[in-house]
């Protein structure tokens, strides 16, 4: 770690000579550019898709959390009897952890921010609600509509939030596999990066043979060509990181529709997580460089 | 501060070179001599580190080989100033850059645009071509600059391989005078040539011992050089 740190220090602080003890041509350097500006390219797009994803599954987890609503629009005079009947039917449904009565001031409160503050609700037909928790398990739903329908007949049980829940998983999966492919990405570079380090040095046995007659450590000629692979990570992972961006930000706004194809704008902070790229792949670079380097550097001796 | 004792190097066939023992004493002036493939690039490499001996022993500055890593013969090696045979340089590097490449490689790169250098270049004759590329130098020039980079460390060893091997008659009068003055300011200096004139003529200018390889062991010529 410490021997890493070390050279992270050297690199950032640059030795104009040792940069160049290294030819500065050859078809690895390309190689090593086009790669990172590529894998940053994907890495944009699997960081929007697991952000976009995984907020999805949070809006929708919380939509989920308010679980079901059972719904009584009957005549005044009705409704007393029908609520009765209702509540009996859930605190006898398995599945149903609790069932409450909205009361009055609550629906106001919903209500509020469509009709304003001073909804006569008494003077307006607005049906019961009853807020359905449920347990671990869930209810059935078609039984409780069947039992319903027989007992309670102007209930209607509205539990659209159900057939979310195997989208949530889905969705969750959806932001996990975009990690993973972050993952992936970033080793295929480190083996890609690894392949284009070593075929550098082998490129450059005379270099390396002229060094070592001057008396260079091992440390010093693989910092020469680690340092020429990191910055062509760094410059080549920021070209593919803001076309990538670019990309992203020409899909269509969430703003209009809530969805996964329009929602996979970086939003707020996510944006900051784009800068880490060209950074960790110049890390990526630096590391892979250096063991292939020395590795190499080891074998020749 | 080169020693070797019993030393032998097989390349995998049969030995060599075979039980030499000797040592490289400060301050001296010293040929090795032999027919060419007699195996004197073989015995300087082993004087600095590139080839570990196969049998015996070689100690640099008191130092086995056998026990150095790879780093401790990079150091050493520093002490150390080699003309190779074949004169590899940096082909992309200029000719000044070239020469302070060991000041760079010991970290010392700060000091590589000092005076020294200049005065380095001047000495060995390379002034004028010292923003010139390696490959655009003569053969002499070459030589001369590979000298310039093997001294810029002051080392106390200079090992030339067949310095005067591409250059002409006058070129290597010149190349011998500027290792004799080394060998003048306490330099230890070796110089592997088959070249029997060259040895010839430094014998006027400064006291040489002669090694011969012979017979895959190594002698002190006597006077019938
Ligand atoms: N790397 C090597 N592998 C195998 N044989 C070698 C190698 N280097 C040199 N030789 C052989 O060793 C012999 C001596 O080589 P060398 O030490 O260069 O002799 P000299 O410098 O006296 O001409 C030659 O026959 C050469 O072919
Ligand atoms: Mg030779």
């Amino acid at each position: 770690m410490k021997i890493a740190l070390g050279g992270i220090t050297s690199l950032l602080a640059g030795d104009g000579h040792r940069d160049r003890v290294v030819p500065p041509t050859g078809f690895t350097a390309t190689l090593t550019s086009f790669t990172s500006g590529a894998m940053a390219f994907l890495v944009v797009f699997a960081m929007a898709l697991s952000f976009a994803s995984a907020r999805l599954a949070d809006r929708w987890g919380d939509a989920l959390a308010k679980s079901a609503t059972l719904r009584i629009s009957a005549p005044q005079a009705e409704i007393e009897i029908q609520l009765a009947a209702a509540m009996q039917v859930l605190n006898t449904t398995a599945g149903v952890k609790s069932a409450t009565v909205i009361s009055q001031e609550d629906q106001q409160k919903l209500l509020e921010p469509w009709f304003g503050p001073d909804v006569p609700l008494d003077m307006l037909p607005v049906p019961v609600l009853i807020d359905i928790l449920e347990t671990e398990d869930g209810f059935d739903p078609d039984g409780l509509r069947l039992r319903l329908a027989a007992e309670v007949p102007a209930a209607v049980l509205d539990d659209h939030s159900r057939w979310r829940r195997p989208l949530i998983s889905a969705a969750t999966r959806l932001s996990l596999l975009g990690w993973v492919s972050i993952i992936l990405i970033v080793g295929a570079s480190a083996a890609m990066i690894t392949l284009a380090a070593r075929a550098a040095l082998a490129a450059n046995a005379q270099v390396i043979a002229v060094l070592r007659l001057v008396g260079a450590q091992d440390t010093y000629i693989a910092a020469a060509f680690v340092r020429r692979f990191a910055a062509r990570a760094f410059v080549g992972a920021l070209v593919g990181m803001v076309l990538g961006a670019m990309a992203v930000l020409l899909l269509p706004s969430s703003a209009q529709q809530a969805g996964i194809l329009t929602g996979l704008r970086f939003q707020g902070t996510d944006w900051l997580w784009l800068l880490v790229i060209p950074l960790f792949a110049a890390v990526v670079a630096f590391v892979a460089t250096r063991l292939a380097a020395l590795k190499v550097l080891g074998e020749l001796s | 501060m080169i020693e070797l004792e019993n030393a032998a190097y097989s390349y995998g066939g049969g030995e060599l070179i075979s039980d030499m023992t000797l040592s490289i004493s400060s301050g001296s002036f010293y040929f090795l001599t032999g027919p060419s493939g007699a195996g004197k690039t073989t015995l300087l490499k082993m004087c600095y580190g590139a080839l570990v001996p196969t049998a015996g022993h070689v100690r640099l500055f008191g130092q086995d080989l056998r026990d150095m890593t790879r780093d401790d013969i990079a150091i050493a090696r520093r002490r150390v100033g080699v003309v190779h045979q074949d004169c590899q340089f940096l082909d992309h590097l200029s000719v000044v850059d070239n020469v302070a490449l060991p000041l760079s490689v010991a970290g010392q790169s700060g000091l590589a645009d000092n005076a020294n250098l200049k005065e380095l270049l001047a000495w060995v004759g390379l002034s004028k071509r010292a923003n010139a590329y390696p490959p655009e130098l003569s053969g002499g020039e070459r030589q001369r600059a590979a000298l310039a980079r093997a001294i810029i460390m002051s080392p106390d060893v200079i090992l030339a391989d067949e310095p005067t091997g591409n250059v002409d008659w006058e070129m290597s009068q010149r190349l011998l005078k500027l290792l004799v003055e080394l060998n003048r300011m306490g330099k230890t200096v070796l110089i592997a040539s088959h070249d029997l004139s060259l040895i010839r003529a430094a014998k006027s200018q400064v006291q040489a011992r002669v090694l011969r390889i012979y017979n895959r062991r190594i002698q002190l010529a006597g006077a019938d050089l």
